[in-house]
């Protein structure tokens, strides 16, 4: 047990136990990307940087946009009480506070030569991605057959069907597209 | 540095605990999907644990699928809670009570 991982694991639980008693959809994602954060560094200093990187590149980065942007489409507080919680201290600051601990225990970990180079069980990117092309492949081939079909099933039920007005409410672009 | 297995575990163990509680708990779409989230992160901590214990890349492996079908799951659900929002005019699960 090493203060790295401790601290990091306790900000990975207090953030996630934050994520889930919020009111505001946008006060819990911040706290989520902080939770994934924090997990990210205890995958880091247990020997697996590339899955780390990933963690910080799809699942911080690509997966919390997408709530994000739902979030807004949404739109389901009223916008000016959304615009004044957003800009109101109060709201980012003990995030902030716990993201920049996470800094300095990231720098730390990474200072401290012997916690992470000097691991026996380093598993770099280059073993994880001949074990993915080699004894995983056919999962590889069906997880891209999965975010395929996740895209097409997406695009599939966000699309907005077209809508029939009558011909007296229609412009001129849209009356070639009639059916008569 | 060398953790220890057990304490990787009992972590991704109270991360799963709490995301569970968050899904049983909250009304909320959107919250109820950042808790499958949180659980399924937390899965994927197992994995890594696992896979660091061993010194062997297949944890890792396990983790990138994991990522994928988390990535999935979030584009098609967030799809259907837009149309819920179209439909109910609110994300609130207790609005899909029609097949009472």
């Amino acid at each position: 047990m090493n203060i790295v991982f401790l601290i990091a694991s306790v900000i990975a639980i207090f953030a996630t136990i934050m994520v889930i008693t919020r009111h505001n959809a946008i006060h819990a994602l911040l706290y989520l990307v902080l939770s994934l954060l924090s997990v990210a560094l205890i995958f880091f200093i247990s020997g697996a940087p590339y899955a780390a990187a990933l963690e910080i590149i799809v699942y911080a980065g690509a997966i919390m946009i997408l709530f994000v942007f739902v979030v807004m489409m949404l739109n389901i507080n009223s916008s000016i009480k959304d615009e004044k919680s957003i800009t109101s201290w109060k709201m980012w600051i003990l995030p902030v506070i716990l993201f920049l601990i996470l800094v300095f225990d990231f720098i730390y970990a990474v200072k401290e030569e012997k916690l992470v180079s000097q691991s026996n069980n380093l598993i770099n990117s280059k073993q994880v991605g001949v074990s993915l092309f080699t004894t995983y492949l056919l999962g590889t081939e069906l997880a891209g057959i999965l975010l395929l079909a996740a895209i097409i099933g997406a695009y599939h039920l966000g699309k907005t069907k077209k809508r029939n007005l009558h011909r007296y409410l229609q412009t001129n672009s849209d009356s070639e597209n009639l059916e008569i | 540095m060398n953790l220890s297995f057990e304490t990787l575990l009992i972590l991704a163990g109270i991360l799963f605990a709490i995301g569970f509680l968050g899904l049983l708990v909250r009304r909320n779409l959107l919250f109820m999907l950042m808790s499958l989230e949180i659980m399924m992160n937390s899965a994927g901590l197992a994995f890594i644990a696992v896979g660091s214990v061993l010194s062997q890349p297949d944890g890792q492996v396990m983790f990138l699928f994991i990522l994928s079908v988390a990535a999935a799951e979030v584009s098609v659900a967030l799809a259907l809670s837009i149309l819920m929002f179209k439909h109910f005019k609110t994300v609130d699960t207790k609005a899909l009570n029609s097949l009472k």
